[in-house]
């Protein structure tokens, strides 16, 4: 699986996307992070774990606990700032 | 006729109140807000998006306007890219028989675009340096207005 990633995120992580396998899923949002967050420098674990991060799955805004399977497509980004 | 176009290219605002104005004789008001780059301190901005999903969560807002007052015609449309100060970012505009439905659905649209629609700014400032634009509370609180008590189930 991609895991995609946006503005900030992108920015300390360094890549737009994040391959994750998909023998570890399904995990909630929230185990998926923190996985994720172990990955990057400290700057991208703090971005990532920041209360205020969110979470889409195909493309639509989850909590935490949501479940993610293969297949998924999964994005973490900041809050939005458009406009 | 609802339309979301998300724009790579400078917004051409005569162009579209031209296009969007036109051909049915039901409409008596047209309300459009555009924001534009403020330059306080800022050179330029960059606006990323989510491709796909920008799109959809635009689409469903025009719907929950056109469920809320009754608009015959809704459009959004967002630049992303490289935009140097006091081009427009953005353009909503919004159709109704009459003026008060007008105003308030495009103050909706646009509050909510604000708060629910996957793009991000980064700022040039004037030394040269490039920094992310952080969210703004007033923003959410402007969009949490209309999640009144007959809201909630329209939204």
């Amino acid at each position: 699986m991609n895991i995609l990633l946006f503005a900030q995120l992108r920015d300390y992580y360094g890549a737009s996307s994040a391959e994750y396998s998909d023998d570890e899923l399904p995990l909630t949002v929230e185990e998926l992070r923190r996985s994720l967050a172990s990955r990057g420098s400290d700057e991208f674990r703090e971005a990532l774990l920041a209360p205020n991060v969110f979470c889409a799955v195909n493309q639509k805004v989850v909590d935490l606990d949501h479940t993610v399977r293969v297949g998924d497509e999964v994005g973490f980004f900041p809050p939005m700032t458009g406009g | 006729m609802f339309e979301v176009e998300i724009s790579r290219t400078r917004l051409d605002l005569s162009a579209l109140n031209y296009r969007f104005a036109g051909g049915d004789e039901s409409i008596g008001a047209l309300v459009s807000f555009t924001g534009l780059v403020r330059g306080n301190g800022i050179a330029a901005i960059e606006v990323e998006h989510y491709p796909g999903m920008t799109e959809t969560v635009l689409r469903k807002q025009l719907e929950s306007a056109a469920k809320r007052w009754p608009i015959t015609r809704g459009s959004i449309v967002h630049r992303i890219g490289y935009l140097p100060v006091s081009e427009p970012i953005v353009w909503v505009s919004v159709a109704s028989a009459h003026r008060a439905a007008a105003f308030s659905a495009c103050e909706f649209l646009m509050d909510f675009l604000k708060v629910d629609a996957p793009f991000w700014k980064k700022e040039l400032d004037v030394d040269g340096v490039w920094k992310w634009v952080e969210a703004r509370s007033q923003d959410q609180s402007r969009a949490s207005r209309w999640m009144g008590r007959d809201a909630a189930t329209l939204i």
